[in-house]
């Protein structure tokens, strides 16, 4: 039987509001960069003139990608309410005390000796070129799955928004049955990626680290009013918060783990619950994170910053995590947890321009963390690379821009194809994956700044035991699949499973320790140089 | 005990009080529609921001921020 269908196509209304915020930014983007002052340094770190304000918004853009409005939603209709306590309440405290205890400091040091990546930091701090060799590959490696969530989350959204659906009054076309009829008449993902691609590339191309603050602190606003702005219609739909809370499962408002009708895990297993908090240490050593810090006109601007990004993540994410509680009761269990947003938006207010409204919140969340880590993989490579290897003398300021430019591109075409190539792959446990992985390498910035007596072999160590060991159960999980140790040792010890960053962190921090105790003590000149005497 | 000290001690308070086993199983709403477990951890981001506030006022590392500063 042929199922009816009930519209000719879907309201493109959604596309045009999209297409409207994107041309805004781009517009932002070229107004920034008539603040471009030229030199590397103002491309690289903006000439460190970043005040307070721009700063908050820039720096929480970056730690927020998709997962903030996409991920929340989803993980509260799978988990429940422990998804706010697993991921966001650590991460208030756990950030702001990042950003305070190594911020600070290293903004300190880059403004003191003029650096503008961690790796010229770690090379000073541990007497070693090769310390730089060792970790360029492993961050820039640590990135690529970061970058690609973003890509690969953009598309979905997109797709999802766009596509053709099955509903019980019939088969509801996509926006564009003429154009893209063999993509489901959604906009395929390649367009998607490319468009925000090129999007991201035209103002890091045009202004930088500046044209990436300003474009983050638009995005940053954006994406905090639509999430609440969904929340408010989504809300009002149900009856208020009191009928809106009704519709969630007894199940999801308890972390008790149990098991869904179709097989989800529901709750959230003490010791996960304990060891997730190893993960938010990832700012830590967040490459794209160290260069807006960097970005900073002084250390006060840090202040705003370091009060109030908890509250920042409270105002996106209770939001968020109550909508993924209430879609409980209106979405089948088996919904993708990144397409509930999507589908809460679309099914109660059924408005296209505030599904555009949203749909463009949730691209800002994206694109507010791709900039960043674009522009810093250009960064590390001129800086790193290029001119450690054949020294600042040999290019004009106007070529080490070049320079960047051109690995920036290099760098969005490698995550576009890689974008495309694994499209299937579940994009929030990746994410997490590639936070245990910066997560693991924490001790060895929290040793550089504030142990004198760690050396460059600890360092070395730290480095190669936190990686090997995140890559064994990197491997192990599939490449990238959720996964919690169950040996059973750990099983006798804490009753479930736990976070293989616990492990890789240990792991880096023991080394670090052992090996540092055992080897040669840094040189004079470097402590006085790293841990000044004052008064 | 000093500031520093004092902040690195709430801190790590703070961060005991994260594993709140006692509301692991209580899906009593608060004001009517915020389970007892949101609520708990909203409330505690918000004591995360006064605790780095207190950190701010009382453990500024104002030597080392003076010393970078300084163009010398």
């Amino acid at each position: 039987m042929q199922i009816p269908l009930i519209a000719s196509s879907a309201s493109t209304t959604p596309i045009v509001v999209i297409a409207i915020y994107l041309c805004l930014l781009l517009g932002l983007a070229m107004f920034s960069k008539t603040l471009f002052r030229g030199t590397s340094t103002d491309y690289f770190v903006a000439s460190r003139s970043i005040g307070p304000f721009m700063l908050l918004m820039s720096v929480f853009g970056t730690t927020m990608t998709a997962f903030a409005l996409v991920g929340s939603t989803g993980k509260a209709f799978e988990r429940g309410v422990g998804t706010y306590g697993l991921m966001a309440s650590s991460s208030g405290l756990i950030h702001a005390a990042c950003f305070f205890l190594i911020g600070i400091k290293l903004w300190s040091f880059g403004k003191k000796y003029g650096y503008v990546t961690q790796i010229q930091f770690f090379r000073d701090r541990f007497e070693s070129k090769a310390i730089g060799y060792l970790l360029f590959p492993i961050l820039v490696c640590l990135v690529i799955p970061y970058l690609l969530i973003g890509v690969i989350g953009a598309s979905k959204t997109i797709e999802g928004l766009t596509s053709a659906k099955s509903t019980p009054k019939g088969e509801k076309p996509g926006m564009f049955p003429e154009l893209f009829a063999s993509y489901n008449d959604a906009i395929p993902p390649a367009l998607t990626g490319a468009i925000i691609c090129i999007v991201v590339l035209c103002y890091i191309f045009a202004g930088g680290s500046r044209a990436a603050a300003w474009a983050n602190t638009f995005q940053t606003i954006v994406f905090m009013l639509m999430g609440i702005l969904a929340f408010y219609l989504i809300s009002d739909k149900l009856g208020g918060l009191d009928k809106a809370i009704e519709q969630a499962k007894d199940s999801h408002l308890v972390r008790t783990p149990s098991t869904g009708a179709k097989g989800g895990h529901i709750g959230v297993p003490p010791a996960m619950f304990l060891t997730y908090m190893f993960i938010p240490l990832s700012v830590g050593m967040f490459p794209h994170l160290f260069q807006h810090w960097l970005t900073a006109r002084s250390a006060k601007s840090f202040r705003l910053t370091v009060v109030a990004h908890p509250i920042c993540i409270m105002i996106v994410w209770v939001p968020c995590v109550l909508i993924g509680l209430w879609a409980t009761g209106k979405l089948p269990e088996t919904t993708p947890g990144g397409a509930v947003l999507a589908k809460m938006v679309g099914i109660l207010i059924a408005d296209p321009i505030v599904t555009g409204l949203v749909t463009a919140g949730i691209l800002a969340a994206i694109m507010s963390s791709l900039d960043s880590q674009f522009l810093c993989l250009g960064t590390m490579f001129t800086n790193d690379i290029v001119i450690d290897r054949y020294g600042k003398d040999k290019f004009t300021d106007k070529q080490i821009v070049k320079i960047a430019r051109l690995f920036v591109i290099a760098i969005v075409a490698l995550t576009y194809i890689l974008s495309i190539v694994l499209y299937k792959k579940s994009v929030f446990d990746l994410a997490v994956w590639s936070f245990s992985g910066f997560a693991s390498l924490t001790p060895l910035v929290f040793a550089a700044l504030y142990w004198k007596r760690c050396s460059k072999l600890g360092a070395i160590s730290s480095i190669i035991a936190a990686i090997s060991v995140w890559f064994y159960y990197f491997k192990k999980s599939g490449y990238g699949g959720e996964y919690t140790i169950q040996a059973k040792w750990i099983v006798e010890r804490f009753g479930e499973g736990i976070m293989p960053v616990a492990l890789s962190f240990g792991a880096g921090a023991l080394a670090m320790i052992v090996i540092s105790m055992v080897t040669p003590k840094p040189s004079k000149e470097t402590i006085n140089k790293f841990f000044p005497k004052f008064g | 005990m000093n500031g520093k000290h004092l902040i690195i001690l709430l801190a790590i308070v703070l961060g005991v009080f994260h594993q709140d086993f006692w509301n692991w199983d209580d899906s009593e709403f608060i004001m009517g529609f915020m389970p007892i477990g949101l609520f708990y951890h909203a409330c505690y981001s918000l004591v995360a921001a006064v605790l780095w506030a207190f950190a701010i006022k009382f453990a500024w590392p104002k030597d080392l921020v003076d010393w970078a500063e300084n163009d010398d």
